[in-house]
């Protein structure tokens, strides 16, 4: 038996509006990723994380609450469930994420940031001010309390004066740049995906040769909403790595099921397995994902056989110094922690 | 029985948001969709059309498990806003029905 959409949609709404997260994250893990970076806090330019990668670790935790709970007596529980939790933060007691998941969350967006500040890119970052975009809410249907919560979000960009954000996930590059400027009159900051940013500059180069070739996982939001098919490419080949597409890819890519994960754990699996076969036959080293949810997804459907990262990580091995030297060089410099 | 839901039918028509109005009842949208939902898009929007409220709240679990990856969208020759339209009905069970 499926779980009952109704309560476990409502329970994450609940959480977005009595937290401001569909799942409840720790306010210093989610900033722990950019310790001794010495990203100024707040600017003009911000590094906008939305909270997607930080909130993976709780995903996968509450994907396999959830999982038990599907074809069980114990999904009959769920409203009640619902019912507690907007009283007590029940889903923080239910969903523990590993400090595994955490940790390799953290190391991409730290990856990425290296990768910006390779780049000579100037940003800064709005620590506990980083807040999710919402793109559950608004994909659930839940228009009152995503509407809500945007204008919140938009009302923090607003007070630390963010005219620029580099975003770096697909989820919250199209909540940012296509749907909130249509819940909010005069939306006017400019929103850019990392990839973006690092495509049109010509400041990184390869410091260390990459001969493998990699096999391109693109995201249905950027492909298709956002189209952001290029950059990726371009960024793998500069940085000296082949491209390999799989069957199903570029504006025509097959979806790795993780959307509907937290309602149908077994049917989302179903659908990362088909494409982890898609992308086994490309016959790449490994795996370029763009998404941390499609990185969770691929990487859970794999089971291993398959080596997936995130683009930034075989992006970093050929355009940054080892982090320990890049580090040292960076805190010789300018730049002040905030 | 299928019952016509006047309110119902009228918030499709007065919504600017649902355009399935266009579809050519091609099924490319059916035969591309990676989770082989066989429902989605045509039947269910010939029911939203109709202002088959009930037949559309049957389906509810259907309408939740669309992945809004657009893949049907990207395949369209009629242009409709497939995915759009989906979100129309999720908000609409969400508000009429989970009372999100």
């Amino acid at each position: 038996m499926p779980l009952p959409t109704g309560p476990v949609i409502g329970i994450m709404m609940d959480n977005l509006e009595k937290r401001k997260s569909v799942f409840p994250i720790s306010g210093r893990q989610a900033v722990k990723w950019a310790d001794s970076l010495g990203i100024p806090a707040g600017g003009e330019t911000v590094l906008y994380t939305g909270s997607m990668y930080q909130l993976l670790p709780y995903m996968i935790a509450a994907v396999n609450v959830m999982g038990m709970m599907e074809n069980s007596f114990l999904g009959r529980f769920v409203g009640l469930g619902r019912f507690f939790n907007r009283i007590v933060n029940v889903s923080s007691i239910m969903f523990m994420p590993k400090p595994s998941d955490q940790k390799r969350f953290a190391r991409t967006i730290r990856d990425i940031a290296r990768l910006l500040l390779q780049a000579g890119v100037q940003f800064g970052y709005l620590y506990k001010d980083d807040l999710y975009a919402g793109a559950l809410a608004f994909d659930m249907g839940a228009d009152r309390v995503f509407a809500a919560h945007a204008r919140k979000v938009y009302a923090v960009l607003k007070s630390h004066g963010v005219r620029t954000l580099i975003t770096i996930d697909p989820h919250t590059t199209n909540m940012l740049r296509s749907v909130y400027p249509t819940v909010i009159d005069g939306f006017d900051i400019e929103v850019k995906s990392y990839l973006e940013v690092l495509a049109a500059t010509d400041t990184l180069r390869p410091l260390r040769q990459v001969e493998n070739d990699i096999t391109i996982h693109d995201s249905c939001v950027y492909a298709r909403y956002e189209n952001v098919i290029e950059e990726p490419r371009q960024l793998l080949q500069r940085a000296g790595f082949g491209v390999r597409e799989p069957e199903d890819c570029r504006k025509l890519t097959f979806c790795c099921g993780g959307p509907v994960e937290s309602l149908f754990p077994s049917k989302a699996h179903e659908i990362g397995k088909k494409r982890v076969e898609q992308l086994k036959n490309a016959e790449g080293k490994g795996v370029a994902t763009m998404c941390p949810i499609c990185l969770a997804t691929l990487q859970q459907a794999a089971h291993g056989d398959l080596m997936i990262d995130d683009i930034s990580r075989f992006l970093v091995e050929a355009f940054c110094e080892p982090e320990e030297k890049g580090i040292r060089a960076r805190t010789a410099g300018k730049r002040g922690a905030p | 029985m299928a019952q016509v839901n006047a309110a119902f039918l009228s918030k499709v028509i007065t919504s600017k948001e649902f355009n399935a109005t266009e579809c050519m009842d091609c099924g490319v949208c059916t035969a591309v969709c990676p989770m082989e939902i066989d429902l989605l898009p045509r039947k269910l929007f010939h029911c939203v059309l109709l202002g088959l409220e009930e037949k559309v709240l049957e389906h509810t679990e259907s309408i939740y498990q669309c992945l809004l990856c657009k893949m049907c969208e990207a395949n369209c020759t009629a242009n409709v806003h497939i995915a759009e339209n989906v979100r129309f009905l999720r908000t609409y069970i969400g508000k009429e029905v989970f009372k999100l």
